[in-house]
């Protein structure tokens, strides 16, 4: 990682163990994160979106389901809604979209990566986490292919390590690390943002 | 590979000028991400290689054509919009002598045949005239066929079901082999008919619009758009129906409009602007 780079956006997938995961990483999280954080959880398309308010009642950020061209703003999660595919604009709005399943799901972490890569290039996170199918591996590649930063979970750590693993096998990441590293590198990274930016 | 947009913009133009469909308004990471898959299926290089291939070979254009195009629909999506239907608009629908509906984007025609089955049950359909359009001509026949793959049909009955049904869903289609027939009886009042919402003009007297999951492809200024184009259709009073994930909230026309059904976006035309 170059030390002068400006990360804007963070993207994380999961899947099966996803909520607990994300529950893990995101509870901690200060509320004035430098940055903002787009979620595809693999989720039935006939789910409401009941989860999305718990895990915001446990949380100092804000979180929320994506609203077609909502503007993308620092300090707030978006998760994807059930059902659709979560896209990234150069513009720094959410799309949503009905395309069909990409790796039998919708929304798909693949979709949400690599349009958030074209958009974002080096300034895009985008970290893998636990799962028991192979979507996000590719995405991960064009983050990486982008210029970006990639991150997977450890796959010991990890519910159901087969995500990871195949993330880890085809993007050779920068980092693979337990969720709670993962989280410490973020708030690091947001220090070291927050504090370039007040000089 | 890093898809660059003056190169995109390249490729939109081109593509309208030889085939007069304008996808230049469409949602741009939609339109990138589709580009680039069809570039890794098609083995070529580079863009530049995609649009010759696009300007020569009308078969390769059809087939980019459908990647940017929208198809995935499904009867009864979201069953409860039709339930609102049946509660808020039906009784609405009553009141007019003959009744206009236009189904925009309508794609392979599941959505159309739902709110025929609807309309029928209601005992509204022998007043009601739907004109289905989409741009694309291959969908649009398969829409008029109305043949589906019968394995669907178990997914859709659990919709149909939970859209207020008053019958069985297996009354309204014959099965043959794999395929699912609709009853003939649905297709009626049905006019199918090819129209482009980025290029081509307005329905006169309409008293219901139907687009549902189309617009959300679409950027601001494309959907202002139209959205002028269903507002110069509807008739006062009239009743226009989007898709869950979409709004007349940020658009042009939200002062001109009222809900009648705030979580199912269903919008009527007020009688007085302004």
């Amino acid at each position: 990682m170059d030390s002068t780079q400006k990360f804007e956006l963070v993207v994380i997938g999961t899947s099966a163990g996803g909520l607990q995961a994300l529950k893990r990483l995101l509870a901690e999280l200060p509320g004035d994160l430098s940055f903002p954080i787009l979620i595809v959880q693999h989720i039935s398309p006939r789910s409401d979106g009941n989860w999305v308010s718990i895990l915001n009642a446990q949380c100092a950020l804000e979180i929320k389901e994506a609203d077609e061209k909502e503007a993308i703003v620092p300090g707030k999660v978006y998760l994807a809604p059930a059902n659709y595919h979560l896209l990234v604009e150069e513009d720094r709005s959410c799309t949503l979209t009905l395309d069909e399943s990409v790796n039998y799901a919708r929304p798909s972490i693949d979709v949400l990566f690599e349009t958030a890569a074209q958009s974002c290039g080096a300034g895009l996170i985008g970290i893998v986490m636990t799962g028991a199918n192979s979507d996000g591996a590719r995405g991960l590649q064009s983050i990486k292919n982008n210029g970006g930063l990639t991150i997977v979970q450890d796959p010991e750590t990890a519910e159901s390590s087969t995500m990871p693993l195949a993330a880890i096998r085809l993007a050779e990441p920068d980092y693979v690390l337990p969720i709670d590293e993962i989280r410490e590198l973020l708030i690091s990274l947001h220090w070291v943002q927050r504090t370039r930016g007040s000089k | 590979m890093e898809l660059t947009d003056p190169d995109l913009d390249a490729l939109l133009s081109a593509i309208y000028s030889r085939y007069g469909y304008d996808f230049r308004g469409y949602s741009r990471a939609h339109i990138k991400r589709r580009v680039l898959q069809r570039l890794r299926l098609s083995e070529l290089d580079n863009l530049a290689l995609l649009q010759c291939k696009v300007l020569s070979d009308t078969r390769f254009a059809a087939c980019l054509l459908r990647d940017l195009s929208i198809n995935v629909t499904e009867m009864f999506r979201d069953p409860g919009f039709y339930r609102a239907v049946r509660e808020k608009v039906i009784p609405l629908l009553r009141t007019w002598s003959y009744v206009k509906i236009w189904h925009a984007g309508c794609s392979t025609g599941e959505e159309v045949y739902s709110m025929a089955i609807l309309l029928q049950e209601e005992g509204l359909y022998d007043r009601v005239r739907i004109y289905a359009t989409d741009f694309n001509q291959v969908v649009l026949e398969q829409a008029k066929a109305g043949i589906y793959p019968a394995e669907r049909m178990k997914s859709y009955a659990w919709n149909y079901q939970r859209s207020g049904a008053k019958a069985a869903f297996a009354d309204y289609y014959h099965a043959q082999y794999d395929s699912a027939i609709m009853d003939l009886s649905l297709k009626k009042n049905i006019v199918w008919a090819n129209h482009n919402l980025v290029t081509d003009s307005d329905f006169a007297e309409t008293h219901m619009v139907v687009c549902r999951n189309v617009l959300i492809y679409f950027n601001a200024d494309l959907q202002n758009k139209v959205y002028g184009l269903f507002n110069g259709s509807l008739v006062k009073g009239g009743v226009l129906c989007l898709g869950r994930k979409e709004s007349l909230r940020f658009s042009n026309y939200r002062d001109r409009y009222s809900d009648m059904d705030k979580d199912q976006k269903i919008y009527r035309k007020n009688y007085r602007y302004g």
